[in-house]
């Protein structure tokens, strides 16, 4: 038969020789190699007490952006959901009152915001297709859980903190991305 | 006599078309097909005197008439310019037809706000449509977009007026399709708005029409206000025996499930509404604001949606929902469900009825 790659090798079926069968020779050299990884650098980090750093483009757990009011940025326009390949985002809009300002940027706002983690595969379309700022994939893993019901991510687990009242916690969970992106546009 | 009755013959784009006398250029291109059209944000064939304000319709006249083959020296707004025989037509072949339609984009663009994500009619709004086919990524202006108080005009109908392109088509409709017109345009220059004259309500039967009309989000549907997004409703064409007079009883009902989240007019390729028997299929109020369940209406079948248009994001292509047979199969066991996402789900509750809501919802709707 004719090989399809120029690197097949045949399988060598001769009898094995004396030397071959006292197996000792082998053993050593594999030993040797065992040996050797001792004294080269390891690989592996004491995670989670030591980290590695991301790589600029990586895309973590989903953030809901406020202005630095600590107003929502979000208006519920829907292009994130409209986006979304995985169909994991979904959301329900409703109108400003008089009196909440404070909360929400504009006249509109998501009154119900929800991502499904166990269908959202962090392809960043979300974070692309946002007219407002207001979703941004951070620098940080999803946790994981026992149970599926926890995967539903609502409104509050995907808010960041306010930056009125907790500034550290805010740049914290914005980190890097929100810089770039604007550095980039 | 016989002579006046003639067809008049005209190339629009190098495509002869033969037409009755008194008809504008822009019906006898919609009568080539959509692609062939020029756009019209002011023009409504339904509306009497309407046309010639927002001029997104110019075409080059390569040759007046057969008589007079000389070119028009300007641009003509094709909505307000009647057929001529042996006229000559240019539309999209004409680069200064494009390059004016960008001019006249730019210009509308320059006081609208261009708040889309907040916008009831982005998705099915015309002027979105218009920018994205023949406008520029920037502007040049350099002066602020005008602003206006807001007025309320009643429970049903919420104006916008920084939205509003001045294209006077629900000023029409409340002329002519009901008997007492309480708003208009007033003021002039950068300051003309819509506004009722002073502080009425527009209350009457078919009022809600100027939804309809209205080419931006500049009138928008009150009890569809921020409810959801145009492309993530089901349209379905029904129909109800309506007693109103002059109501025609055809709607299209925007569906979210069950629930029966907007109803408008039927729509024509050009964004009008559909005529029925010769009839423009206006529809009154209550059959818009009121009828707000499915058992209101016999439910024809699906809206059919250009390919292109976003409002086929949703990808939906039967009517019904196909029989689960999962339980049939299984000798009458109910899967078991890893997890049922309606019980976890905050979006979408049954015991919160958007659709029986007549105002937008607010924060204090979402805390049963």
């Amino acid at each position: 038969m004719q090989s399809l790659t120029n690197r097949v090798q045949p399988v060598d079926r001769s009898p094995m020789t004396i030397w071959e069968k006292m197996y000792l020779p082998a053993i050593v050299k594999g030993m040797g190699i065992t040996f050797s990884h001792i004294f080269k650098k390891n690989p592996t980090i004491n995670f989670p007490e030591k980290t590695r750093p991301f790589s600029p483009v990586f895309r973590g757990l989903q953030i809901l952006n406020r202005d630095e009011e600590g107003r929502e940025n979000c208006t519920a326009c829907g292009l994130c959901a409209v986006a979304c390949p995985a169909e994991a985002i979904t959301m329900e809009a409703a109108e400003r009152l008089p009196g909440e300002e404070h909360l929400y940027r504009e006249e509109k706002y998501a009154a119900k915001y929800e991502i499904n983690m166990l269908r959202c595969i962090f392809c960043g379309f979300c974070e692309e297709a946002c007219p407002k700022d207001a979703i941004y994939l951070s620098e940080s893993f999803m946790p994981s859980d026992y149970l599926r019901s926890q995967f539903i991510y609502k409104k509050e687990d995907l808010l960041i903190p306010n930056p009125k009242e907790d500034p550290e916690g805010y740049k914290k969970a914005l980190g890097n991305r929100a810089a770039q992106k604007k550095q980039k546009d | 006599m016989a002579e006046e009755n003639k067809k008049i013959k005209i190339t629009i784009d190098n495509i002869t078309v033969e037409v009755e006398p008194g008809t504008t250029i822009v019906e006898a291109a919609r009568l080539l097909g959509s692609e062939f059209a020029p756009p019209t944000m002011c023009f409504y064939s339904k509306l009497e005197g309407s046309g010639g304000k927002c001029r997104t319709c110019l075409v080059e006249v390569a040759a007046g008439s057969a008589a007079d083959p000389r070119p028009m020296p300007k641009l003509v707004a094709s909505c307000r310019t009647q057929v001529m025989e042996g006229m000559v037509v240019k539309n999209i072949t004409s680069e200064r037809v494009l390059d004016a339609r960008n001019g006249v984009v730019e210009f509308l663009l320059i006081n609208h706000p261009l708040d889309c994500p907040i916008c009831d009619q982005a998705g099915e709004c015309y002027l979105q449509d218009l920018s994205y086919d023949h406008g520029k990524v920037g502007t040049r202006t350099e002066f602020v977009r005008r602003t206006f108080k807001r007025e309320d005009i009643g429970p049903l109908i919420q104006l916008h007026m920084t939205r509003c392109i001045l294209c006077y088509r629900c000023v029409m409709v409340a002329d002519q399709l009901t008997n007492k017109r309480v708003h208009g345009i007033v003021d002039r220059g950068d300051k003309a708005a819509i506004s009722t004259y002073i502080s009425k309500a527009i209350d009457n039967d078919f009022s809600g029409n100027m939804i309809d009309v209205c080419p931006v989000g500049a009138l928008t549907d009150k009890t569809f206000r921020f409810k959801n997004r145009v492309w993530f409703t089901k349209p379905v064409d029904a129909h109800r025996d309506c007693e109103t007079p002059g109501c025609c009883g055809k709607a299209t009902l925007w569906l979210r499930g069950e629930e029966v989240f907007r109803v408008t007019s039927r729509k024509d390729p050009w964004g009008e509404v559909q005529s029925f028997d010769g009839k423009p299929g206006w529809i009154c109020n209550a059959c818009r604001f009121d009828k707000k369940k499915t058992s209101d209406w016999v439910v024809e079948g699906l809206t059919q949606i250009s390919r292109h248009s976003v409002i086929g994001a949703n990808k939906y292509k039967v009517l019904d929902v196909p029989k689960e047979t999962i339980t049939e199969v299984m000798d009458g066991r109910d899967p078991k469900l890893l997890m049922n996402i309606h019980s976890v789900s905050g979006v979408n509750r049954p015991e919160i009825d958007l659709s029986k809501l007549n105002r937008p919802a607010h924060s204090d709707d979402f805390e049963k």
